[in-house]
Formats: structure tokens, sequence, C-alpha cells
């Protein structure tokens, strides 16, 4: 790719350059022998950088590519190399639960879990607004394509989901679920290049924790909200300075 | 003021006897009248030259008049440095801070990229950056410029950064500028004291205390990313981050340049610079560009990359890309 050249090293002439002009003046011999090691190191140093660059003697670096979240994207991922930290992916922490609207003895809310309703009702295969569902969802936002509630929630345990074969996932692996139709983010998810991550990059130093798919993006309307600045730099030249000197 | 009126050789021959100073006690000849103007020249031109050693600021010690430059420093000087830095951190600001200089990791070469189809222009990077920095608040000074675009231009130069609406604007796009790390950096060149050199690991940094405040390398740098110090930074106390590097995140003195170093007193150790943590979009990614299995190269060989200004050839090891 066009892009390779960017990253190769330059051999670095204008350090040899700088050594030469901080030499003594005092002796030529002396400047001439300096020179000439300089010249020497110069050279090294190219030699090493162009190994880097090829990829050989990078120690550490060769195995972090077993740790990449792609050979597990439901969980937490040791990799294969015990010398690498894991990528730890934030996990939704189980099947929802439904405020009622009742309150308990003590002031909370009380929640039902979904199988409480659905276990007797009759699955409805067409439901793909807010507006026919009239109890528990309508406040809903929701903005997801064409697909239907049972495209992912299922029909046989609500406290479940659903992949498109029908086989059933739970509530904390749904990124398996988001992965069947939105694959392209997810392989870029797997390289680091969408979703986010706190921690280290160098997984031989430390571990990384990284963002689930529902972090960010509501199941239901997954379109990433829009946000409003809260930080602006005062640049000096767009406003009168604030003192004097 | 030349009185030449007892210039007889009788005279001078009577003075001459004995040893003097060489203008003193001497006969007003016009020769000595020369002297004396010419020994008050040299004396005063030497009172000039040597006048900048009485006109040192008041809150400049001795020792940080006299440092050397940060490539010339023993281990033993650094920490009397680092001592002093921090025990003058503690005096301005009543913080507690350590100071370091972690070194390049041997082999790696840092790459940043970002995706200019996730970032949203919603700033959070330029805060993180203010904050991990120690950056004066009262400007809320970020090495982070985020650009408001046109959609289908490519001219950075016509991007705002005082956009103050909901994000992201449909016919918008945001490109967040900071130091490109360039392999070829024009800012290093202008420096007339090399001040501001590139590590191994290709992150350009600024030894603060070396830097004159000339700003050539501000008007040398084609992305605007390098910051000048007009006045001595205020934090808050509570809000300074001990975590600080001497070519990094330390406080820096009023008076000089300033720029993004990729965190390194954070990328050194391992760690993600401040502004990918902070971002809420996931539009950053780094890692090190001579490790082919990195996510920083797997964008590179996977995505639409352009690099900003690449006619200039200043090479930058900062991209950005699209996700289609």
């Amino acid at each position: 790719m066009a892009n390779v050249r960017f990253f190769r090293h330059q051999p670095d002439d204008t350090s040899a350059e700088r050594q030469k002009s901080a030499l003594p003046r005092w002796s030529l011999g002396a400047a001439l022998c300096s020179l000439a090691i300089a010249g020497v190191g110069a050279a090294m140093t190219a030699e090493y950088s162009d190994d880097n660059e090829s990829g050989i003697d990078v120690p550490g670096k060769s195995v972090q590519a077993d740790s990449q979240p792609g050979s597990d994207d439901s969980g937490s991922d040791t990799g294969t190399s015990t010398s690498n930290f894991a990528i730890e992916i934030r996990k939704p922490p189980g099947p929802p639960r439904v405020g009622t609207g009742l309150k308990n003895v003590d002031g909370t809310e009380v929640t039902v879990a979904c199988s409480t309703c659905h276990t007797t009702r009759v699955p409805n295969h067409h439901n793909k607004t807010v507006k026919e569902l009239d109890e528990f969802h309508g406040g809903m936002a929701f903005s997801h394509g064409t697909v239907s509630c049972l495209s992912c929630h299922n029909e046989r345990d609500y406290d479940t989901l659903r992949l498109a074969d029908g086989s059933r996932v739970e509530f904390p692996d749904v990124m398996k679920l988001c992965a069947q139709c939105h694959g392209p983010q997810m392989k870029a998810y797997e390289h680091g290049a969408h979703g986010g991550m706190n921690g280290y990059w160098d997984l031989t130093r430390g571990p990384q924790t990284k963002n689930n798919c529902i972090d960010c993006h509501d199941p239901h309307a997954p379109q990433f909200p829009k946000m409003r600045p809260t930080f602006k730099p005062k640049d000096r030249f767009l406003e009168q300075p604030r003192t004097r000197h | 003021m030349i009185a030449d009126d007892n210039s007889s050789p009788e005279r001078q021959a009577e003075t001459n006897e004995g040893w003097h100073l060489p203008v003193v006690d001497q006969p007003s000849t016009r020769r000595t009248a020369m002297k004396t103007a010419g020994a008050a020249l040299g004396l005063a031109a030497f009172g000039k030259a040597i006048s900048p050693l009485w006109s040192i600021p008041e809150n400049v010690s001795v020792d940080e008049f006299l440092q050397q430059h940060y490539k010339e420093l023993s281990d033993k000087d650094k920490q009397k440095v680092f001592q002093r830095l921090e025990a003058e951190s503690r005096e301005t600001y009543g913080a507690e801070v350590t100071i370091s200089d972690p070194k390049p990791v041997p082999g790696v070469r840092f790459g940043y990229a970002i995706n200019l189809s996730k970032c949203n222009g919603n700033g959070a990077c330029m805060e993180a950056c203010n904050k991990e920095n120690n950056h004066h608040r009262g400007i809320d000074q970020s090495y982070i410029r985020v650009l408001e675009m046109s959609k289908g231009s490519m001219d950075m130069e016509h991007g705002t950064t005082t956009y103050d609406h909901t994000v992201p604007q449909d016919d918008k796009f945001y490109m967040p500028v900071q130091c490109q790390q360039c392999e070829n950096p024009p800012c290093v060149s202008a420096c007339p004291i090399e001040a501001t050199w590139q590590e191994d690991d290709g992150i350009v940094v600024v030894d603060y205390n070396w830097c004159i405040g000339c700003r050539y390398c501000e008007a040398a740098c084609p992305y605007h990313a390098r910051r000048f110090n007009w006045e001595q930074p205020e934090i808050p106390a509570g809000e300074i981050n001990p975590d600080q590097g001497y070519l990094s995140n330390r406080i820096r003195p009023q008076g000089v340049m300033e720029k993004c170093h990729f965190c390194l007193h954070r990328t050194r150790e391992g760690r993600a610079p401040a502004c990918l943590e902070a971002c809420s979009t996931g539009a950053r990614v780094f890692g090190d560009l001579n490790d082919p299995d990195s996510d920083i190269n797997w964008v590179l060989k996977n995505k639409r990359v352009f690099v900003l200004k690449e006619e200039l050839g200043t090479q930058p090891n900062f991209f950005y890309f699209f996700d289609s």
C-alpha cells in the first residue's frame, strides 16, 4: 500500500551532522576521530532500525496478535500466550428487568423479568413498531432498520436473545447477535478500529478494557446520539488577550 | 576634555618613573586620553556583555539558569533537576508531583490514526488533553484542535474551531488536529538552539528549560500544532496531574513552546494516550508501527487512509481514515 512509506525509518543523517557541529575544535585529530565514531554510530543506528522495520527483532511483539479479541468475541480473552495481559470486554449484567411503576415498601421500584409476562402471551411476529406496543414498552424509541422484536428477542425464552438461525444466546453475549449483521464493524472492532478502549496499547505490559456494542449503541435505536461539545480551548488569536505584558 | 598644556617632554619623563597603571597618573596627552577612552569603552562593552547575569528574573534560580541541555544531563544531574522542579511545583502550586523521563521503548515507533467517519466533534479529547497535560486552565489550553469542516473539502485551513452547536451536523465532518509527529519535522529544523528534537520512537519533544521561546517552530509547523505559554499556567492544586514527564506534561514555565507528545509518560509505559481513552466515539487508534500485527497497522492496511498536507513532505506518523 501507499502508506507503507510513511513509517519507513530514514537513516538519520542530521544526527551525525549535529554531532559533528558539537565537536571540540581545538584538535583536528580528535575531531576527525570523533567524526569516524559518529559515522559508525549512525551506520549502526540505521542497521538497527532496518531490523525493526522488517519486524524480526521486536521482543514481545510477535505474540500480541494471539490475544486479539477475534478468537473469542463474546468475553474476556486471555490469549494463547501467558506473557500477554487480557483484553476485557465489558459485558451487560444479564437479562434486563422492567419497571412496573409500582413501589416496594422500602420505596424501590418493583421490577419484573421479561418472562414474567411473556411466558403467558402469544408471540406477535409482525410487531415492528412501538405503536403496536401498549403496555410496558410504550415509551421506547425504536429505530433499527426493518427488524422485528422477535428478530432478536427469543420467543421461546424471553430472558434470552436469539440468533438468526434460531439458536439461543444469553444477554451478556449480545455482541454475537450484533455481529451477525454488522460484520465490518465487528471486524474493525476486533482490530481496535471501532469501539474505543481503555488501558494498555501494549498487552505485554498491561490489560485493556473495551466497550461492548450496547455501551455506545442503544440496541433499539443504535445510531450514535448527537452530542453537545463541552470544552472549547480559547485560542489566543480568536479573542482579545486577557492580560497585557 | 583634552588639555595638553602640560605635555612638555620633561614632565612626561618625570611622571613615567616607576610602575604605573597604563592610564593612571599619566600626562594628559592625546595618547593617554585615547587610551582612557578605549579602556572605558572596553569596560562598558564587557559590562554589557555580562549584564544578563544580573538581570536573571527573580523567579529563576541559579541552578535553573545554568542547567544544561536535557541530552547533556547525566543521570545524577537529571535527578537533581527533577527534584528541583518537584520542589518548584510544591512551592508554586502546592501540589506533590513526581517527575520522570521514560525513555523510548527500543524497537517501537508510534503511530496514531483517527477515524473521520466516527469522530463527531464532541471535543472530549481536548478536555482530556487539558487535564492530563496540566494545561493552563485560564485559556483552556489543549494540544488538540477539533476542526469542523464542510463535507467535500479536505483543506484544514478552512476548518473552524469555534462551533458551538449539537454535533455532528449533517453537512460537516470533524477533524481533530494535533502534532503529527512528522518523520521530517519542520519545527525541529527551525529551532535555532536544538531545544526540540525527534526521539527514537518518533515523538518530537521539547526541553522546556532549554527553549528560549522564539516561536520559530510555531511558525514552521504546517499543522498549527505548537503552543506558546503566554502566561504562567494557572492550575488548581487539586487538578494537577502528579504523574509527570520531564519532556511531556510537567507544568511548563511561562514563555516556552510546548506541543503534543503522544502522552509519552503514558505511552512509553505501554498505556494509551489520554485523548484516546477519553474519545467517546472510539475514533482513535494508537499503536506501534513496527509491529505488523498492531491495530494501527491493520488500519493502515485495510482502510482508506490519508495524511494531512502530504504535499509538504513532512511524512506524518499521524493518519486519518474513513470507514468505507
